[in-house]
């Protein structure tokens, strides 16, 4: 139930970005491009015609389940795996004949592939050694780096003797080192355990402010992905579903699947009844009300099937019916889970769908509802969502 | 023990039920620990009892025999022991096989030379075994079962018989040459039966499977996201393989260079088989001065200074293993 958080983390996470959005921007010209790239193994196509633009400083997560294709998109971008079709620029220079051992840019490996047989120091070191870098200067910016990721102390550790965290700023150090025009994630948080992760998340960020580099995260945590990203990509079967700020990919999900998988979602199956320019009214027997939305849907026949989107936390819960016609519900409590900060109630409606609906716990020692409660559900029109696919 | 409801399930249940719990058996498994018997004890004890009777105490043989001096009886050697006229026990030990083996050039000759021998045949079965172990290692799970089955499969057939039919490729009216001469290519045979070639021929033949097998085992645990790091990092695919395969995989190296080495340096069948008269290996002396010269001190002094100079090796490699293990 950790996604029921998420209601106010997308906001503050996006703050900083609202000032530069290149990608809103017709000028801006993007840094990496994905032009209709397909990865095929024998029948199974793993990247399904993508096209997509990265800016210069952004931090992009691809956001998915496992086996939609992210891991292989990255991978291609590393220069481990051929594109199948289509083309990948980076700062305007395809990519298509460049092997990963010439190409600007550097991973983080899931696993990390610290080289076991070496020191932090050595491990960090490899890749400029391979450049053919002065002593001097190597180890000038090999100790800045471990400064930069607070490993001072363990220059002379082999990767075993560090703990997960510590491996974790390692693999990070190793591949920031070499100052690539772009630093490739793989699950870069998802060993660590949450506390952790959590502290780690803002040092990521820290850093790629600091530095200055693209970061393209590939990640299957919907929560690391709101945090960490300036601009979100939804993959599924291998496409690009949505993509989007954080904040976009929330609150205005385009498809049922992104509303699912970001975050936790009401859904009301419903009849169009009225559709015009500043609303629609949609009939739902599953809602047992009629749902009033203050946005219009465009091209849409009346009378056709649709779903409405309710987040549980735009959710209200009360025990007298509110005063409004539509959008309001009844139900009984089901089950409720005491987070902390605040409480998840489950609300069983006459239809026998069950609703989630968070509240915050803003006041000590009260339980406002409790199981069997016969409560009034009720949202604002500017809180729901039509999604027509 | 839900089967009581048939005769057969009763007595099977009977025969199952616990038997520490009563009396009996207490106070038996109470008289065993008192003894300083425990299960793990026990278990311990067979390997040990095994070792002790079929390595240990032959080995206290041969020391003893190569103490002792050669005489004309059954066993023809003296004993070591002597009893005195007035009854007193004394220990006469002979160094004087030792002291032979130094002096007489054959046996330093014939060590040097095994050692030499030995040594080539290992450098031969890791060049050509580590990129059979690493194709093996790296082909596909399906192909790497056959592939390693085609390893194994001499095996199948005796080690002498192999040896042998190696004698009927490399005779003078052998296969080799009968193709060669009956292409035309040579007029007359080519002579490798019977000398150091045969020899080298035969080891690695025979010990190239020991040498691929931990090479295997080691390079197939081989991350191959560390490859990819290093390619990622700007490593050349050759360089990776020095900078990371290499290292990584030194381990298998010693364990099959240990696996070959150890053995060949002592192998007797091969030199005697595929050999010349001039192939002198410490194997061949061995068995001439046990069974042509009926010396059984000096071979036992031989078996025994061969012994020391393999346990060195072997002291390195375990030195090797203590400090991976510690790391």
């Amino acid at each position: 139930m950790v996604e029921s958080e998420l209601g106010q983390t997308p906001v503050a996470s996006n703050e900083p970005e609202q000032t530069r959005e290149p990608w809103n921007d017709p000028d801006a010209v993007p840094y990496i491009q994905l032009e209709n790239l397909s990865k095929r193994f024998g029948n199974f196509t793993a990247v399904d015609n993508i096209t997509l633009d990265i800016y210069k400083s952004e931090l992009f997560c691809l956001l998915g389940g496992s086996g939609c294709g992210k891991s292989t998109l990255l991978r291609m971008l590393a220069g481990f795996e051929a594109a199948s079709e289509g083309r990948i620029l980076l700062d305007g220079v395809d990519m298509a004949d460049i092997p990963p051992y010439e190409r600007p840019v550097n991973m983080m490996f899931q696993s990390y592939a610290l080289f076991p047989h070496m020191t932090v120091q050595g491990n960090i070191a490899f890749g400029l050694k391979q450049e053919g870098m002065p002593r001097p200067e190597m180890d000038r910016r090999v100790s800045d780096m471990l400064e930069l990721v607070k490993l001072g102390d363990y220059a002379k550790r082999k990767p075993h003797q560090l703990s997960g965290g510590q491996r974790q700023r390692v693999a990070l150090a190793r591949a920031l080192v070499k100052r690539p025009k772009l630093l490739l994630l793989d699950e870069p948080l998802g060993a660590l355990d949450k506390k952790l992760r959590e502290n780690t998340q803002f040092e990521l960020m820290t850093l790629q402010e600091e530095l200055d580099i693209t970061f393209v995260v590939v990640t299957h945590d919907q929560e690391e992905a709101m945090t960490l990203s300036s601009r979100i990509g939804v993959m599924d079967q291998g496409r690009i579903v949505q993509v989007g700020s954080p904040n976009e990919i929330y609150e205005h999900p385009s498809s049922r699947l992104v509303a699912n998988f970001i975050g936790s979602v009401n859904l009301f199956e419903g009849n169009v009844v009225e559709d015009e320019a500043d609303h629609v009214r949609i009939q739902s027997a599953e809602a047992g009300c009629m749902l009033y939305i203050d946005h219009g849907v465009n091209q849409i026949v009346e009378g056709s099937r649709v779903s409405v989107a309710v987040r549980p936390e735009k959710i209200k819960i009360s025990r007298d019916r509110p005063e409004q016609q539509d959008n309001v519900t009844t139900g009984v409590i089901e089950e409720v889970a005491y987070m902390g900060s605040l409480s998840i109630y489950r609300i069983r409606l006459p239809s026998g769908v069950m609703v989630q609906a968070t509240q915050p716990n803003l006041d000590r020692d009260t339980r406002q509802f409790t199981w069997d409660d016969e409560v009034y559900l009720s949202w604002n029109p500017y809180s729901a969502l039509v999604l027509t696919t | 023990m839900r089967m009581g409801y048939t005769p057969l399930g009763q007595g099977l249940v009977r025969l199952f039920e616990p038997v520490m719990p009563t009396a009996l058996g207490n106070s038996v498994a109470r008289l065993l620990r008192a003894a300083g018997v425990t299960g793990r004890n026990a278990v311990i004890a067979v390997p040990l009892l095994w070792l002790l009777l079929f390595f240990l105490i032959p080995f206290v043989i041969v020391l003893k025999i190569s103490f002792a001096e050669y005489a004309t009886a059954i066993p023809p050697y003296t004993d070591l022991i002597q009893w005195g006229d007035d009854a007193l026990m004394s220990i006469k030990l002979n160094f004087g096989n030792y002291l032979y083996l130094v002096e007489d050039d054959l046996y330093v000759a014939a060590y040097l030379n095994s050692a030499r021998i030995a040594l080539v045949s290992t450098v031969m079965c890791l060049l050509i075994g580590y990129p059979m172990a690493y194709a093996i290692a790296r082909s596909s799970p399906a192909n790497r079962n056959i592939l390693l089955m085609l390893v194994i499969l001499p095996f199948w057939t005796s080690f002498l018989l192999r040896v042998y039919a190696w004698m009927g490729i490399l005779k003078n009216n052998g296969i080799i040459n009968n193709l060669l001469m009956g292409m035309g290519i040579i007029d007359e045979p080519i002579v490798m039966m019977q000398t150091d070639f045969a020899v080298y021929l035969g080891i690695i033949y025979s010990y190239l499977p020991f040498m691929i097998l931990p090479l295997y085992a080691n390079l197939e645990k081989l991350d191959v996201n560390l490859l990819e790091a290093a390619a990622d990092l700007g490593c050349k695919p050759f360089k990776a393989f020095l900078l990371i395969t290499l290292p990584l995989s030194l381990p298998g190296i010693i364990a099959g260079s240990m696996l070959v080495f150890i053995p060949a340096v002592g192998e007797f069948v091969i030199p005697s088989l595929l050999g010349g008269p001039d192939t002198l290996m410490i194997g061949r002396v061995l068995w001439d001065e046990f069974f042509n010269n009926r010396d059984w001190p000096v071979a036992s002094a031989v078996a025994i200074a061969m012994l020391v100079f393999l346990v060195i090796p072997i002291m390195l490699f375990q030195h090797y293993q203590n400090r991976q293990g510690q790391s």
